[in-house]
């Protein structure tokens, strides 16, 4: 390259030249084409401003404020669940959870997420899916009950540079009795899922809702849910927070008092340890449930959010069916459970009175079909009083015969037998009790009357559920009135009533009396000293014992036992379901321990038992051995 | 010949339109910045300022005649400095733009080539000898100006070295290039550029350009600044929020607020008539410029002139441009107002050059 020095003198020389061309003139139309450019570049920029300022301020306004005004939801706090004495069963816990806002997700960001949060990036994904429908501004709770690792990395990763779509927010959390104390009455909460949203009853709450799913959580769920509320604060690109511009406070949800007893559940948990069943115990005079357990059991606080999908597949898996709560679900045979109904029932009808007596060698024939009496020595004479005491099955067998089976169901249902109870918790299963009608409606067929003498030892077709059998016993007990068994204080409810002759009711009763009190009653291991309990065992076969041989199945009877106390005036009825415990004699402790807790609770002056009153973070069998003195532990 | 330069024929309108754009601007960088650690940028404008109003005297005084004269050395001096940025340079956003001077102060070499090129290009303009510019000498000037081109392009720093072209450009339009060239070069430039820039683009500079044809596509990534930048024009409406009350500026989601979005926080909190006032207020500037283009003593003055408006008009199109979501985003700054003693004191020295080319208009 070379340039040519400046000749200064070429400008001197300039105007001498008429032609030059260092004449800026010449030029001059080219300039004005720069001019016109000019003008054209300052419209087109100007029109740009025109289309966002002018033409359509409202929607960048309203993006911009979008921008600045976030909507925090202020999680409110479920109502906490306390015992009869107010002890706390289910308590809340100060928790984290994550939220993803969805408008500011970036779906490249989702792998890491899932990964810094140990979350399944499928699942997540697939979470997120389940939103489209709802509009853009509602964030996902894609976490719950955050770890400390979980909250670090949401604190270090929510910068702009990172993962700003999400956001910390403090919640609660449950705290469920340990050991799963109570769990099937209290249940459990978790996250609304799309099925229970097509639900009415679910109908009212929105994805990531966590309600109540089982158990009282379910049934009082509007009680315990409070409300929701907002903080509406302006935060800067870092999604700091600057100013609070409006607050909506969360409406906590209201507490619930069960009619539970800690002091008993605790004292029925352990009598049940191992086993598997159900106890109930309730006051016949108001229906208030004492005390619930359901054997196996589950662990709530594994469902306190989202459970995990292999914890959900054991308990699924389990062929004991822990989440079944035996005491409103299990439909069985009450087996001789059923014989105070039946007594009753022939005294009203007048098929019996106390003196009618029938012969037990071990077995009669009816029908052309030969029964056996569970004692194969047989009972020699038998009539009503020692029929209950022994739980004769020939004197029923003959009470049967003598009955119309629709007699049979008719006091039966009138105890509430084959129907739900109405207790106040979801999932109650009804039971059956077998009549004519019932047989042309389920198989359209006429009774015969041979299978009467089944039902009437309390096999066959007919099926209860603890908790009926408690009430309908507990009711035979108050001489003919049925409370609706229920788990909060104070429902009013007007009782079933049946009039029945107050004499056959004693005789009934005396024979439950003489069960426990009676050398040779079938329930004397339910005796207790300076307690009048009555009751009466159950030994029921699930199937008939020829299909169990035909099939080589050894299929273990249920054991049943249902007791109440005091004699005169009860307070409380108590049954025992121990499945395959093959006599209702070893029932019977289970109920023992039980009404003896009520009882020395009763003559503790009704205080709870200190030692529970730390019943939230650790109701225990543990403790509640610590609560029974040792010796009376069977 | 003893000059005598008064004050008086120095442009005043001019002045004053400069003042007025940097007054604006001074405000809007203190509205911008309060309460953040750039706070005291709307002070030190203010120093540039007056900085810039004594290096345009200064540069009065030189005969633009005397800086054509060592072009060259100025050529080759620049190649250097812009050869030691890549020696000494002090890296920022993963670009090197700036030699570190004494008293903290940063020298951004590439603000002060376009003077050169600017000069290189009337000169060479100058010389040329006939009325209509022929190929083989556009080539040979498009060579000249391309070497510190590349050299700013390889910083990376896109946006300053574009600002090369339109003086070329300008030169060439003036030079009398004839117009069917201009067409051909206009064909090249729509068939080349393209594939030009899938080789020779960076990826950043790229995801740049997908996000300015599609921005909603990655919302918080490269699209992020443009969607920003438009929510705040918008927001601004036609009277604005008003000074310091501009969400999107004082919240931060603007990038860049003081420097290279300047105008989107004045539009927000200014309104469309506030960018109407400036936008008037550089039109004005620049046919002030013209203007002594159009009354240049001789072609070398008007060359000067041009060059100047040209790359002014450059800046104003692609920044404001950028803001509005119609150009690219490359990371230039606006003249005047955006903060930064480089881009200050480059403008004023070009200011310097047309004073020094209108107050010599009668000498001959």
């Amino acid at each position: 390259m070379r340039l040519l020095p400046l000749d200064h003198e070429t400008q001197h020389h300039a105007p001498r030249k008429p032609a030059t061309r260092d004449d800026p003139k010449l030029s001059s139309g080219r300039i004005a084409v720069f001019q016109y450019a000019a003008v054209a570049i300052f419209l087109f920029l100007i029109a740009g401003f025109w289309d966002l300022q002018v033409r359509n301020p409202e929607m960048y306004n309203e993006m911009a404020e979008r921008n600045r005004v976030k909507y925090l939801p202020i999680v409110a706090p479920r109502g906490k669940i306390l015992d009869r004495d107010g002890r706390v069963i289910v308590d809340n816990h100060s928790s984290f959870r994550v939220i993803l806002s969805r408008e500011a997700l970036k779906m490249d960001h989702l792998r890491p997420i899932a990964e810094g949060l140990r979350l399944d990036t499928d699942e997540l994904a697939a979470q997120l899916r389940r939103y489209r429908s709802r509009p853009k501004y509602e964030p996902v709770v894609i976490k719950q009950e955050l770890s400390p690792a979980d909250v670090a990395f949401v604190e270090s990763h929510k910068d702009p540079e990172f993962f700003p779509e999400m956001e910390l927010i403090h919640s609660q959390g449950r705290v469920y009795p340990q050991e799963g104390v109570a769990a099937h009455v209290i249940g459990y909460t978790g996250e609304v899922s799309e099925a229970e949203l097509d639900l009415p009853e679910f109908a009212k709450y929105n994805t990531g809702d966590v309600i109540g799913k089982f158990g009282v959580e379910r049934q009082y769920n509007d009680t315990l849910m409070g409300v929701d509320g907002q903080r509406q604060v302006v935060v800067d690109n870092r999604g700091r927070e600057r100013e609070v511009i409006g607050i909506k406070e969360a409406i906590p949800g209201k507490n619930l008092q069960l009619t539970i007893d800690l002091d008993l559940q605790a004292v029925a948990e352990l009598a049940m340890e191992g086993r598997n069943g159900a106890v109930v115990a309730l006051d016949p005079r108001t229906g208030e449930v004492l005390a619930m357990v359901s054997r196996p059991i589950f662990d709530p606080n594994k469902f306190s959010v989202r459970i995990k999908s292999a914890d959900w597949k054991s308990i699924t898996d389990d062929p004991d069916h822990p989440l079944m709560n035996r005491a409103i679900q299990a439909q069985f045979a009450p087996g001789s459970t059923f014989k105070p109904i039946m007594a009753i029932a022939g005294l009203e009808t007048g098929a019996i009175d106390d003196t009618t007596n029938f012969h037990c060698g071990g077995g009669a024939s009816f029908y052309g079909h030969y029964h056996k009496c569970w004692w194969k020595p047989g009972h020699g004479v038998v009539a009503l009083h020692k029929g209950i005491v022994n739980s004769c099955d020939v004197f029923f067998y003959n009470v049967g015969n003598r009955m119309d089976i629709d007699d049979i169901a008719y006091y039966a249902e009138n105890a509430g037998l084959g129907q739900k109870t109405g207790v106040d918790l979801p999932h109650e299963a009804d039971g059956t009790v077998p009549s004519t009608k019932w047989k042309i409606r389920m198989f359209r067929q006429k009774w015969y009357p041979g299978e009467t003498i089944s039902v009437a030892i309390g096999q066959g077709a007919l099926t209860v559920t603890p908790i009926q059998l408690a009430r309908a016993i507990g009711g035979l007990a108050m001489g003919g009135i049925w409370h609706r068994p229920h788990l909060i204080k104070d429902q009013p409810d007007k009782p079933h009533e049946l009039e029945l002759d107050p004499e056959n009711v004693e005789k009934v009763i005396s024979g439950m009396c003489g069960v426990v009190n009676e050398a040779g009653g079938t329930g004397v291991r339910a005796h207790l000293p300076g307690v009048e309990v009555c009751g009466k065992t159950g030994t029921a076969q699930l199937t008939s014992n020829d299909y169990a041989k035909s099939h080589g199945a050894k299929i273990k009877d249920n054991a049943w036992f249902v007791g109440f106390a005091p004699r005169k005036d009860p307070e409380v009825v108590v049954v025992a379901l121990f499945e395959g415990g093959e006599h209702g004699q070893l029932a019977a402790p289970i109920v023992r321990d039980v009404i003896k807790a009520y009882f020395d609770k009763k003559a503790r002056g009704g205080g709870p038992l200190e030692v529970l009153s730390a019943a939230t973070k650790s109701a225990t069998p543990a403790l509640a051995r610590a609560a029974v003195p040792a010796s009376e532990i069977p | 010949m003893k000059e005598y330069l008064p004050a008086r024929d120095m442009d005043w309108p001019l002045i004053a339109i400069t003042i007025l754009i940097c007054g604006l601007g001074v405000l809007q960088i203190f509205s911008a910045t309060h309460g953040t650690i750039w706070q005291d940028a709307w002070w030190k404008q203010l120093l540039w300022l007056a900085a810039g109003l004594v290096l345009m005297w200064i540069v009065t005084a030189i005969d633009y005649h005397t800086l054509m004269a060592h072009v060259v050395g100025m050529y080759v001096f620049s190649l250097v400095l812009l050869a030691a940025v890549f020696l000494v340079g002090r890296q920022v956003f993963g670009s090197t733009r700036w030699i570190p001077l004494p008293l903290g102060f940063h020298f951004q070499v590439s603000e002060f080539v376009k003077l050169v090129i600017i000069l290189l290009v009337a000169r060479f303009m100058t010389e040329l000898k006939s009325d209509s510019l022929e190929i083989r000498d556009l080539l040979k000037i498009g060579a000249l100006v391309a070497i510190p081109m590349l050299l700013v392009l390889k910083e990376p720093d896109l946006g300053t070295a574009l600002t090369y072209l339109p003086i070329l450009a300008v030169g060439a339009l003036l030079a009398g290039l004839n117009w069917r060239y201009v067409a051909a070069i206009a064909v090249v430039l729509v068939l080349v550029l393209p594939v030009a820039g899938l080789y020779f683009l960076k990826d950043y500079q790229k995801a740049r350009l997908v996000s300015f044809l599609d921005p909603d596509r990655d919302p918080r990534g490269t699209g992020y600044q443009v969607i920003q930048s438009k929510i705040a024009v918008g927001a601004g409406g036609m009277w604005g929020k008003g000074l310091t009350k501009g969400s999107q500026t004082q919240l931060r989601f603007l990038p860049v607020p003081h420097t290279d979005f300047i105008f989107s926080a004045f539009a927000e909190e200014r309104g469309f008539a506030g960018v109407v006032l400036v936008l008037a207020l550089y039109f004005m500037l620049l046919m002030q410029i013209v203007k002594n283009a159009q009354t240049a003593p001789d072609r070398a003055g008007m060359y000067i002139c041009m060059g100047i408006a040209a790359l002014l008009l450059f800046h104003v199109l692609v920044n404001v441009g950028m803001v509005v979501g119609r150009i690219p985003v490359t990371g230039i700054p606006l003249p005047l107002m955006s903060a930064g003693g480089s881009s200050m004191l480059s403008v004023f020295l070009m200011l310097g050059l047309v004073n020094n080319v209108r107050l010599r208009r009668f000498v001959n």
